[in-house]
């Protein structure tokens, strides 16, 4: 395991790997309904998060705590990025406390790598603005791995905003160097430039998206996309652009859903998918706590 | 002072030839002139370097650059005449101020320094700054450089005013609402990075706009630091049409690309962003076929503190006086495509044209502003070398062709390699 747990970008499948097998351990334990590990003790861990979250900030800290390490949570309002203390002195502070582990969301991209450039204490990316979000990919290809026994050949179709999803980004990355095809569609407002050049499928229409997928995944679309012009409303989103039963059939019969959370019911997924047999999307819950068991573990083991 | 065999670039080619200097004058160029006088063997002499688009920082941003680190980081890089942009605090739209500038210039007695001025009141884009009095106080141009003038009535109108009193709008361009915030480039690497994009019409509406008001109008326009293929082709075409339009562009823009940017090296913000290979190209057959027609640095310095900071939230700009005649001479002449000569319109003749300043030229009677280099000393960019303020330079570790020997500005020594400037 690396020093820092930034993005996914350019990690091989065996680094990808490494980390799949010790959550699919931690996740086996936990399910038995065991949280007392040893690998953090006497290690501390601080959460920081410049945004908010609920599920992202409460799985790193069950992750860190059931591993047995001291946790601080710090949180700091995202409007107060640019009049408070610098990340640069924040990091240092951090690190004369002697921190093990930062594990920090931030919206703006790159801020995990100033962090990581800056303090000696391992750096776990929580999500950074529309760059990465390697946590839940791994979460991902988790849940992908335990359906399927193997992500190699899977082929997955991510649908909604791409232009603003670092969850997109991540799994793109994961999933190409698993060997996994990925597909992409979204409104054209909703596409960034160039992501085909990094490996993705872009697809007229969410029918051909969808087609023969092993896992359709959506990613959430917020109301703030239509005030900024992406697209007229949330129901002609739903409409055209949204994943229905029917569009769900023309996946393969097995076909997970996946989505990271928390879905808006009857935008970018129906309750009837959401809550069919198909779906994944609890799963993917535990899965992050175990993900995040084993990012933290490999992360600080080489100094124990 | 006779300077003695020296390369010397005239319009013609480069010739070797010895130069006699009296009262800050040329007075005499010959193959051979009698008596003591500094060899250059080696060296080539170009006219005195001009830099038609520099931030001073001063008055109000000294901790980024000052009127004395400024022009000592001019000297350094060659430059015997800087035009500096109005964007201070107070903005430069008053005589005050561009009186202010002039005598800051005249203590710190380096290189010549000419005030822009603002186009608008504050920079605000709503009523004409004090164009004519800026004017007879010294001001060689106006700009509203950092920002576009958001209304194309008071644009045209400020060129139609200005143009009474002889001077040229330099428009940056940019339309911000289609900018919406973003710091890079829209493309690739902007995706990559998750850092927000901006596409090329963003600064290609506004390239556009101001050569249809100059063309309305009949009347001049400069178009700064051009950075896209397709501003390219805009002026192309409008200069093809008899369009009175001049423009320039950056050492950054034909050197580099906005791979740049991918690691989150902040001293890669720079406005307009670094853009594709295709752009850079474009950019370089601009220069070569007179399309563009002035290479510029945008000194941008700025403190580290105001670059350490997350991508989005650092400042636009590079430190360039003390690059630009390196990366302009290793990308565009060393090995082509450009001649010396061409090279040395681009960076001192065209810009003292478009602005009316004397020099330029290495002609008898003309200002003894002369700038001597070593063409085959190969140097690493360092910015802990530096002696602008501004260590902010995407260009560190890069190794470049071509050292300034020396700097003379009205026959007197400013610059001297390894030495303390002379009186």
């Amino acid at each position: 395991m690396r020093q820092d747990l930034l993005g996914l970008y350019g990690y091989a499948a065996e680094e990808i790997e490494e980390i799949l097998s010790l959550s699919a351990w931690m996740k086996d334990r936990l399910r038995r309904g065991e949280k007392r590990f040893s690998e953090l003790r006497d290690r501390s861990v601080v959460i920081l998060f410049y945004e908010n979250s609920t599920r992202t900030r409460t799985s790193f800290e069950f992750a860190a705590k059931y591993l047995g390490a001291r946790v601080v949570n710090i949180s700091v309002a995202s409007s107060s990025v640019q009049k408070g203390e610098t990340l640069v002195d924040t990091g240092k502070t951090l690190d004369a406390m002697r921190t093990d582990a930062i594990v920090m969301r931030h919206p703006m991209s790159g801020a995990p790598k100033l962090l990581a450039d800056t303090v000696c204490a391992h750096v776990v990316n929580a999500g950074d603005g529309m760059n990465e979000h390697p946590t839940q990919a791994l979460l991902d290809m988790l849940t992908m791995k335990e359906r399927f026994g193997t992500i190699k050949g899977l082929r997955v179709a991510i649908l909604g905003d791409i232009l603003h999803s670092r969850v997109a980004k991540s799994n793109l990355f994961g999933l190409t160097a698993m060997g996994a095809e990925v597909r992409m569609f979204a409104p054209r407002t909703l596409v960034p430039a160039g992501i085909e050049q990094m490996g993705a499928k872009l697809c007229a229409s969410r029918e051909e998206a969808v087609e023969g997928a092993d896992v359709v995944m959506g990613l959430r679309i917020q109301l703030e996309r239509q005030h900024a012009g992406n697209f007229p409303s949330l129901g002609e989103y739903a409409r055209f652009y949204g994943v229905n039963e029917e569009v769900l059939r023309g996946a393969k019969p097995n076909a997970a859903v996946l989505h990271p959370g928390p879905v808006n019911r009857g935008v970018e997924l129906t309750s009837g998918v959401i809550d069919s047999d198909q779906s994944r999307i609890e799963e993917q819950v535990l899965s992050g706590v175990a993900v995040r068991m084993a990012v933290l573990s490999l992360i600080c083991k080489e100094e124990v | 002072m006779i300077l003695k065999h020296g390369n010397v670039v005239t319009e013609e080619g480069v010739r070797s030839l010895d130069l006699r200097i009296e009262e800050g004058k040329i007075a005499e160029i010959a193959p051979q002139i009698e008596g003591e006088g500094l060899d250059l063997t080696g060296l080539t002499v170009f006219p005195g370097l001009i830099d038609m688009h520099v931030h001073l920082r001063e008055p109000g941003f000294e901790r980024k650059e000052d009127m004395t680190s400024g022009c000592r980081a001019a000297v350094k890089g060659g430059f015997t005449q800087i035009c500096c942009m109005p964007n201070t605090d107070p903005v430069v739209d008053n005589k005050v101020v561009v009186t202010y500038l002039k005598t800051r210039a005249k203590e710190t007695g380096l290189c010549k320094v000419h005030p822009i001025g603002a186009i608008t009141k504050g920079q605000r884009g709503e009523e004409l700054a004090a164009i004519g009095a800026m004017k007879a106080a010294g001001a060689v141009a106006i700009s509203e450089d950092g920002t576009s003038v958001p209304s194309a009535k008071i644009m045209a109108q400020a060129m139609q005013y200005a143009a009474d009193f002889g001077l040229k709008c330099l428009c940056h361009c940019e339309d911000k609402a289609l900018v919406d915030g973003g710091v890079v480039h829209e493309g690739y690497y902007s995706t990559l990075t998750g850092l927000k994009g901006s596409m090329r019409a963003a600064e290609d509406i506004m390239i556009a706009r101001e050569i249809c008001l100059a063309e309305s109008l009949n009347l001049p326009v400069h178009i700064c630091h051009v950075s896209t293929y397709s501003g390219v082709q805009l002026i192309r075409e409008a200069k093809a049409r008899g369009v009175q339009v001049t423009a320039e562009t950056c050492p950054h823009y034909f050197t580099l690309t906005d791979e740049a940017i991918r690691d989150f090296d902040t001293d890669s913000k720079v406005n307009p962003p670094l853009r594709e290979e295709k752009d850079r190209v474009a950019v370089i057959e601009g220069l070569r076929d007179g399309t563009l027609d002035c290479i510029v640095t945008d000194h941008a310095p700025h403190h580290e503190d105001e670059k350490r900071v997350e991508y989005a939230l650092a400042a636009f700009g590079i430190s360039g006086l003390e690059t630009s005649f390196a990366l302009s001479y290793t990308m565009l002449a060393k090995e082509g495509p450009l001649s010396l000569s061409e090279l040395a319109a681009l960076m001192s003749a065209n810009p003292a044209s478009i602005l009316s300043l004397q020099g330029g030229r290495i002609v008898r009677g003309a200002p003894a502003d002369l700038t001597i280099a070593d063409l085959n000393a190969e140097w690493t960019i360092d910015p802990g070398q530096f002696v602008s303020k501004g260590k902010n330079t995407p260009f560190k570790g890069r190794k470049v062709f071509g050292k300034i020997k020396f700097t003379i500005v009205d026959g007197e020594i400013k610059y001297r390699e390894g030495g303390e400037a002379e009186k």
